[in-house]
């Protein structure tokens, strides 16, 4: 359907299995990577203009020389497989499909920063792709691409998989860190980076999976290969995520910059019942949703999308259909990040379990005139002003919802029934459930 | 009963411990082990973990109450755990939990009468792409239907 050949959800078959991988040419970048200076991979990683996968875009050539060459303390480094941002589920695709090439960029990720110890990060539900990634580790550790003096060299690393159990902001780097340190994974104060002072108070440097993944390709074909796939300031490929009303979701590795009406009509076979389209999700919960009038002609990367302003996150994209109650999905997804919320900052904690309530009030029919005035208030008080970027995820959707969608919630608000009351303060009381 | 880790799961704490320069590192892999083997994390359980990593019983218990799929109270022997979240949402997500919950005749957060089975709501699993679905215990159920919910639901009563 595209002439694109996916560098990551390659169509080969069986390539999960250790030999299928070394046969289509698997850990040749880590032996060439081998016998390169440590800046001579960044310096490729950054010609090759590789920006995060796991939601910021942070170039992560340039992440990777934060890190200090010379130190006393070990160094390490964590793949970030928390994958909990809802509409989010590609890196599962690599754990199952391609998980050696995950595995290669990480090597080739700590023989960069000379780093001893790698920690792969994966959410707790994720058991079966757990048991997946450690087949695969184990294999590798068996040809001793693992371990220590890898294949004769004097480059040892070990890989090992920590299991969250269940929390959302574990995703958020520091909070991995303390929870990969078995503490409650409440999210660090920044500065220090965790490049200076991160695991155990050694530098560290974390990468998502779909970015480790995209490594050997680089280290194979150069930087400058890589740049030029799709747009320039967002190079390579995106592991699209394609949920909600569409009538063929699933993961497509496409160029960046990709058409999201290509998305959606060409690649996912256009929206379920052929229902015109009310919103869309571009990348996972936490990024300001679209109005159909904002997708003619959109291309998916970071650059682009801050055009109306919305991001790509993690490419997690949700449609829509014309029948959707656009304040009853923002409730839900509120819902979550009420529940998500590690409590640290009044902000985040209070405020969400506030937006909640208001959302709840306006889509039960009881919400008062003042009180998308209200939930646009907290909204904005919440953003900015805490410890870790959740409390922003927490707050764009209703902040957006609300600017291009006014008219849905004004309708609610108008609508709102009035009960006896008695009736109100008690369905108020029950608002909250859990 | 008596609570003390089998020889396997001691040999894996070991193993976990390996892994980490500090012990209390090991904590969220022991609380695992103890969950597979006793079910839940009572008190005594997180106190004989907690003892074992030697790390107080007030950290073991911050550490299980943080994290949610730790459980803090016994759960039926199959764990339905349903996706609401957005995109199980839009295709059904709110169906499922109430088709299950009038078949088992259970609400959310409840267990049948026989324990054999817990329903929660959960959130997004990282299953979008095949909504509805639900975890039961350690898999993945995808794209369900209601003959599809029947037939797991058949199979596990019986099991
Ligand atoms: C609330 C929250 C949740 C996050 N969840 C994830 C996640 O599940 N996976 C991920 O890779 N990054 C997640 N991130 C981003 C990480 O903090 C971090 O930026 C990323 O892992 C860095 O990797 P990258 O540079 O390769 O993108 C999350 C951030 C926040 C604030
Ligand atoms: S913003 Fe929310 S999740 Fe992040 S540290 Fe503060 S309370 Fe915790
Ligand atoms: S929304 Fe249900 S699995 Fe993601």
């Amino acid at each position: 359907m595209s002439d694109f050949q996916p560098i990551i959800l390659k169509n080969i078959t069986d390539l999960q299995n250790i030999e299928v991988y070394m046969k289509n040419g698997g850990y040749s970048s880590f032996k060439k990577a081998l016998k390169l200076t440590p800046e001579a991979i960044i310096e490729e990683v950054k010609k090759s203009g590789l920006r995060g996968r796991g939601g910021a875009c942070f170039p992560t050539g340039m992440k990777w020389s934060f890190m200090p060459q010379k130190t006393d303390k070990p160094k390490y480094l964590c793949a970030n497989g928390d994958e909990s941002e809802p509409a989010s589920f590609k890196d599962r695709e690599i754990f199952e499909k391609n998980p050696h090439q995950f595995i290669e960029g990480t090597l080739i990720a700590c023989k960069a920063m000379g780093i001893k110890t790698a920690y792969v990060y994966i959410r707790g539900e994720y058991y079966p792709w757990i048991v997946m990634l450690q087949k695969a580790i184990d294999d590798a550790y068996a040809k001793g691409l693992i371990g220590k003096n890898i294949l004769g060299s004097d480059f040892s690393t070990e890989i090992y998989i920590h299991r969250g159990a269940g929390a959302y902001i574990c995703g958020e780097e520091t909070a991995l860190l303390n929870s990969i340190e078995g503490k409650r994974g409440m999210p660090r104060f920044k500065p220090p980076f965790p490049a200076n002072f991160g695991l155990w108070g050694c530098p560290t440097t974390i990468n998502n999976i779909e970015t480790l993944a995209n490594i050997p390709p680089i280290i194979e074909n150069g930087g400058e290969w890589f740049s030029k796939i799709g747009e320039p300031k967002h190079a390579g490929s995106l592991l699209y995520g394609l949920s909600g009303h569409i009538n063929k979701p699933g993961i497509y590795e496409l160029p960046s910059g990709t058409l999201l009406t290509d998305l959606i009509y060409k690649y996912g076979g256009g929206v379920k019942d052929n229902k015109a389209i009310k919103m869309i999700i571009p990348g996972g919960s936490s990024m300001p949703p679209l109005t159909a009038d904002e997708i003619e002609g959109l291309k998916m990367d970071n650059e682009h999308l801050k055009s109306v302003n919305s991001y790509i996150g993690t490419g997690g994209i949700v449609v829509m259909n014309e029948d959707t109650d656009v304040v009853k999905v923002i409730k839900r997804i509120t819902k979550f990040y009420y529940h998500e919320s590690c409590g640290q900052c009044t902000p985040c904690r209070e405020g969400c379990g506030w937006m909640l309530r208001i959302l709840d009030r306006i889509d039960k029919g009881m919400g008062r005139n003042e009180d998308i005035e209200l939930l646009r208030d907290v909204a904005n008080n919440i953003e900015g002003n805490t410890i870790c970027a959740f409390g922003d995820a927490a707050a764009w959707p209703v902040k957006w919802a609300i600017k291009k969608f006014m008219p849905d919630f004004e309708k609610k608000v108008k609508e709102s029934v009035e009960l006896p009351i008695a009736n109100k303060v008690h369905s108020l009381r029950l608002t909250v459930q859990e | 009963m008596e609570i003390k880790f089998t020889e396997e799961n001691l040999k894996k704490l070991e193993e976990a411990k390996s892994h980490y320069p500090t012990n209390d590192a090991a904590l969220m892999s022991a609380l695992w082990l103890a969950q597979y083997q006793f079910g839940w994390l009572s008190t005594d359980v997180m106190k004989y973990v907690g003892n074992l990593l030697n790390i107080p019983y007030e950290h073991v218990l911050g550490v299980a109450e943080f994290y949610t799929m730790y459980n803090k109270k016994p759960v039926g022997k199959h764990h339905l755990q349903v996706c609401t979240n957005v995109s199980c949402m839009l295709c059904g997500g709110y169906d499922v939990v109430d088709y299950i919950s009038n078949k088992l005749d259970i609400g959310i957060g409840e267990t049948t009468p026989d324990g054999k089975f817990t329903l929660i709501e959960a959130e997004c699993l990282g299953s979008c792409g095949t909504a509805p679905m639900m975890q039961i215990n350690d898999y993945y159920e995808e794209n369900l239907t209601k003959d599809k919910i029947d037939a797991i639901l058949d199979k596990l009563s019986k099991s």
